[in-house]
């Protein structure tokens, strides 16, 4: 089993259609919408885990390029601006997944990508506003 | 065995001063004792960086040709205090911007002005025969301008409290983000590596000590506004919550950006971090004990933020060792525990005041005026008349 996290967009006439029951449907996915921001006639944000074989996995993020749904990896969604942050560590305070911590040696507050949720709780509590996100 | 600082002087000039940081000194007394430190070691270093909202700078323009009197000024659009002479002011960090709001104020306009940017000088006033002009708007730079020195009424605080939140909401502090139902903690010092906590009676921190500040030279210029050294302390003469507190003072033309740095705390205002680092001289056992304090020989209160009041319930006490380990237990729930304070910073802070002093090029100084160990920090009653 194979888990990739993406970020789709969907394009203002495709909000209305029923594409991601397809996955799980069609491509046999497991699907854990993490973030969404959908309205009537607007373009479409969604934030999602899918969990399936490689195969069907792929098979599956075809079908959302086919059906004119943007595709993206998470990864590039939360940006922590290395060369201003002062390592507080507020950030940590509120990050629910851990994906911000502390390395208690260094003292350097560590952002691993994987673990990121993109609840966006961080931007706010940068002191510095050295967090951004592009969702 | 006991030193003079006219001895740890002559030793730095001739570059045989033993120096550490207050973070190396703990290893040391650990394995041969105080009375070892205070044998082979002449100066430990602190360091600090947070905000640190009584922070604020003095400006002299120089004069307009015609002149003005300017009575209200802005920089960058963040209104500054004027009511000095014709072309003097002050801009607190805390004070915010008419147009940006909480995303820029005077923090923000001291960390660009040390970076060297250019600044917006608004400033009106009412017309005098010797200063003619009303009106001003043009641009400054820290090379432009006559003086700007830093001077922060309140810095440092020797120990902070932590701080939490039992309600079922979130709140927005100038401790940062507190999550609902004991959701973290933040707490904001450097522990083990604060100057104040590494001379906890002052006796060498004091009225006209020279001082790492902003990545410049700074001085203590008084005791701090709120100084309150009657705090209750431990039996190693710490403070269990926030006592004493220092007014600084320094030319920020010799300072920089990575230790003055404009902060917004959402929903709360803006403020200014301070980087600061201070020596101090190892004169005899009893100095050498001070500063061989660690973090788990800290300790401070944790208060819940959810009650609006000046006098906040505590929640239990804490050592820094507990508060920096990530997690601290309250009511049975293990809480998250994140600082305000950036230990990195810190620690990067001691490390450049011991090269400096290692160098040569850093004397310290011994105070004018002692620190009050007296005074009170009284409270604001509501009167009617």
């Amino acid at each position: 089993m194979a888990k990739r996290r993406i970020v789709l967009t969907f394009p203002k006439d495709q909000v209305e259609r029923p594409i991601i029951y397809r996955l799980s449907k069609d491509y046999d996915l497991v699907m854990n919408i993490l973030r969404a921001q959908v309205m009537p006639k607007e373009v479409g944000r969604l934030v999602m885990e899918l969990t399936g074989s490689k195969e069907e996995i792929n098979q599956g993020l075809k079908y959302l390029k086919e059906s004119g749904v943007e595709v993206e990896s998470m990864a590039q969604d939360i940006k922590l601006r290395e060369e201003d942050c002062t390592h507080c560590g507020a950030c940590t305070a509120v990050c629910p997944s851990g994906a911000l911590f502390l390395n208690r040696t260094t003292w350097e507050v560590v952002f691993d990508r994987d673990k990121c949720l993109l609840c966006e709780h961080c931007i706010p509590a940068c002191p510095y506003r050295v967090i951004e996100s592009t969702f | 065995m006991s030193k003079t600082y006219q001895e740890i002087n002559q030793r730095i000039k001739k570059g045989e001063a033993v120096v550490l940081t207050a973070e190396e000194v703990i290893d040391l007394a650990k394995e041969k004792g105080t009375d070892e430190v205070a044998k082979k070691v002449d100066v430990v270093t602190t360091g600090t960086f947070a905000p640190m909202c009584s922070s604020g700078l003095i400006l002299n323009f120089g004069h307009s040709e015609p002149p003005i009197k300017m009575s209200k000024v802005w920089l960058n659009d963040v209104p500054a205090y004027a009511g000095l002479a014709a072309v003097d002011a002050y801009v607190g960090a805390s004070e915010i911007s008419t147009v940006r709001g909480f995303d820029y104020g005077g923090g923000h306009l001291i960390e660009d002005l040390v970076a060297g940017k250019r600044i917006k000088l608004h400033a009106t006033a009412y017309a005098t025969d010797c200063y003619p002009r009303k009106e001003i708007t043009t641009f400054i730079d820290l090379n432009s301008i006559n003086q700007a020195v830093l001077f922060n009424p309140r810095n440092a605080y020797q120990n902070y409290a932590a701080a939490t939140n039992s309600s079922d909401k979130i709140l927005h502090t100038y401790m940062g983000i507190l999550l609902p139902r004991f959701g973290n903690v933040t707490y904001c010092s450097a522990g083990q590596l604060s100057p104040l906590l590494n001379d906890p009676c002052y006796r060498t921190i004091g009225v006209g000590t020279r001082i790492f500040l902003g990545g410049g030279e700074g001085y203590v210029a008084w005791e701090g506004t709120q100084h309150n050294p009657i705090r209750e302390r431990a039996d190693n003469g710490i403070p269990l919550g926030p006592a004493g507190t220092l007014a600084l003072i320094g030319d920020i033309k010799g300072m920089n950006r990575n230790y003055l740095r404009g902060a917004t705390f959402t929903r709360y205002g803006v403020s200014l971090a301070v980087g600061i680092g201070i020596p101090i001289p190892v004169l005899d056992e009893e100095m050498a004990f001070y500063v061989s304090v660690a973090d788990a020989d800290i300790y401070t209160s944790v208060l819940d933020y959810s009650v609006p009041s000046r006098s906040r319930p505590a929640i239990g006490r804490f050592s820094y060792a507990q508060l920096k380990s990530g997690q601290i237990e309250i009511e049975g729930k293990k809480v998250p525990a994140a600082p305000l304070s950036s230990y990195r910073k810190a620690r990067e802070i001691a490390q450049t005041l011991k090269e400096w002093i290692a160098s040569g090029k850093f004397l310290l100084t011994e105070p004018v005026r002692r620190l009050p160990l007296e005074t009170t920090f009284k409270p604001l009653e509501v009167k009617e008349e």
